[in-house]
């Protein structure tokens, strides 16, 4: 794959807009269809392709399997963080009307930070998932 | 709100953010310390929650805020509370029992993932318990059953593996079934809050999709509870899964089951449309008596301690289902008071065969040859519960037998009495094989090391058995709490 020069230039060429794409959905989600989950698998998605063509050990090299496998329980922790401040706020778990003094204001946000979990942890398991089977019988 | 009025969400939020610890920490030995102190705040929060709905009242929680029907309702009555006391009391003795056995049977690097998803599956059952949610339930299911899942597969036996597998293909049948039920009685009744699910079937009556909703819920949950015949998953995930899993899941995740099938034919659908119109006391009657039989002649023939003692969960578990056949005062008591026997002894049971592999590497009848003299204390804890599940008089197991005998007589059923005898008589074998072995043999294992296991391990299953016989003989704690529960079901309330 090293010397296909069409597929490497492309596939760079490809990348940023991917990663942008992935963020496009992710803040877009409140007005069109989107969210967490699918900016999560997009944003994977340009790892797996960089690691597809440049090698599993490029791919690692932008991000760890130590990181990936930190992102799994990272965005739950952002997840079900915003539940806990909400719950130290005066308000039920995961109520995010009392995140700030105004609850449309509040929803808002609460949803944001949520999604940004959800990005999180699904990005970092899909990566994840892709290295355990890209690894496979390299030792 | 009060730190008492976010009581039922901390039950699940505490085990929840333990797991994110333990698994960002990705150091054995911190993970056990997290998961020991998120264990032992369970019982304590169970014991407040408990405290408030002792005299018949509920909690209801609005998850997010957003009230019900609507939102998520987390809705916590006495039966509940019951179940998240006995599933959190489990939990808290089998970790510093973890520990040690832990750390001889699951490679180093993997030890902080088995807390991450001991702590999940915890939080998973008592999710269950707590929520008041038809779709909610299933996602709490499915979080206890995929940890579960995991746990089964850390094994050291290689064919862990293949009864993990087995599991996930059973228990994701049994999900499914699950929910294509709640799906059905959503279309029906537009809702999937419990409470007004009870009051909309109520109302429409025992139409095609309400009984077409209940048999798929009652073989979906008959799956995850190993109903003979849907049992055939749980011998060898007991048998190939580390000694811990088996313990917690012998003494919970059978029980929480159960819960749900008193849930929903009790409280959801009513005892008139359940009992009343379809043969269902007949059909769990037949494999009620099939599982107390035929699993328990299976488990004679067993040379593997685990699957034997597994193989007898299948025959226990249709001693509760028996209670539920009946359906009568008497009867259900039996059948709920054996829930929380069951998950003592069989705990006990578990911890003690673990106590055994971790001194000697093996469950095989065989090996075990003559260790009694070597390990009397766990020995003896083994013949404590063992003499429970026979339902020996002065032990747990007799009340349970006492009750659902009782049950059947209400019902003029003299033949059902001796049919609980003669399957007390199977189980009296094979548990007196085992003590046969164990101190009537020449000893087999003589190294230095087949001693006593330590203190942390020891404490625990002597608290389960000692348990067995004290609430043997002193009954009013446990069949009070029976009694209790079941005139909240028969009353039909939600």
């Amino acid at each position: 794959m090293k010397l296909d020069l069409i597929l490497r230039i492309t596939a760079k060429l490809m990348l940023p807009f991917m990663l942008m794409f992935a963020f496009y959905v992710q803040f877009h989600a409140d007005y069109g269809p989107g969210g967490g989950f699918q900016a999560g698998i997009i944003a994977a998605a340009m790892v797996i392709l960089y690691g597809i063509i440049f090698g599993l050990p490029a791919a690692q090299k932008v991000v760890p399997a130590r990181l990936a496998e930190f992102m799994v329980p990272l965005g739950v922790v952002i997840f079900a963080g915003v539940g806990a401040i909400a719950m130290l706020m005066g308000g039920e778990f995961l109520n995010y009307s009392v995140l700030l003094s105004d609850s449309v204001r509040g929803q808002l946000i609460g949803i944001l930070l949520v999604e940004i979990g959800v990005l999180v942890t699904v990005s970092g398991t899909m990566i994840a998932i892709f290295y355990t089977f890209a690894g496979r019988g390299r030792g | 709100m009060t730190l008492e009025s976010q009581l039922p969400a901390l039950q699940i939020v505490l085990p929840l953010f333990g797991a994110l610890l333990c698994a960002l920490l990705r150091s054995g030995s911190l993970a056990w310390l997290v998961a020991l102190v998120v264990s032992l705040a369970m019982p304590v929060i169970s014991a407040l929650l408990l405290m408030q709905v002792q005299d018949g009242g509920f909690i209801s929680y609005e998850l997010g805020g957003w009230a019900p029907p609507w939102g998520i309702e987390y809705r916590i009555d006495v039966v509940g509370a019951y179940l998240v006391m006995l599933v959190s009391v489990i939990g808290a003795l089998i970790m510093p029992y973890a520990r040690a056995s832990v750390a001889k049977e699951i490679d180093a690097d993997k030890q902080a993932w088995f807390y991450t998803m001991y702590l999940l599956c915890l939080a998973g059952l008592l999710g269950i318990a707590i929520t008041g949610d038809a779709f909610n339930i299933f996602v709490f299911m499915e979080i206890s059953s995929l940890s579960t899942y995991v746990l089964i597969a850390l094994g050291k036996d290689r064919r862990a593996l293949l009864s993990a597998y087995q599991y996930l293909i059973m228990g994701t049948i049994g999900a499914t079934f699950y929910v294509i039920g709640v799906g059905l009685l959503y279309a029906a009744t537009g809702t999937l809050n419990l409470v007004e699910l009870t009051a909309r079937i109520a109302e429409i009556g025992p139409t095609r999709p309400v009984l077409a909703a209940l048999a798929f819920l009652v073989v979906g949950i008959s799956l995850k509870l190993a109903l003979f015949p849907l049992h055939v998953w749980l011998p060898n995930a007991y048998t190939y899964s580390p000694s811990v899993v088996s313990a917690f899941l012998a003494a919970t995740a059978t029980k929480v089951a159960v819960y749900l099938y008193l849930r929903f034919l009790f409280s959801v659908f009513g005892v008139t449309v359940v009992f009343e119109g379809l043969p269902v006391p007949e059909i769990m009657l037949v494999l009620s008596i099939a599982a107390m039989f035929g699993a328990s002649i299976v488990a004679v023939f067993q040379d593997d301690i685990k699957r034997m003692l597994a193989y007898s969960s299948v025959g226990q578990i249709g001693y509760i289902t028996l209670g539920i056949g009946l359906a009568n005062k008497m009867g259900l008591t039996g059948g709920v008071v054996h829930l929380i026997n069951h998950a003592m002894m069989k705990g006990a049971l578990f911890m003690a065969i673990g106590a055994v592999v971790y001194r000697i590497g093996s469950s095989k009848l065989d090996d075990l040859a003559g260790i009694g003299r070597k390990m009397p204390a766990t020995t003896i804890v083994f013949a404590l519960a063992g003499l429970s599940i026979i339902g020996t008089p002065g032990t747990v197991g007799f009340v349970s037998k006492w009750y659902l005998a009782l049950g059947a007589l209400d019902k003029g059923w003299w033949w059902l009495v001796f049919l609980l005898v003669a399957s007390s008589l199977i189980s009296m074998v094979y548990i007196g094989r085992v003590i046969e072995v164990v101190w009537f043999r020449p000893l087999r294992h003589t190294g230095p090391e087949v001693r006593d296991v330590p203190v942390s391990m020891l404490a625990p299953m002597a608290i389960l058995a000692a348990a067995t016989v004290y609430f043997g003989l002193d009954t009013s704690l446990t069949a009070g709490i029976a009694r209790r529960a079941v005139d909240i079901l028969l009353a039909g309330a939600p």
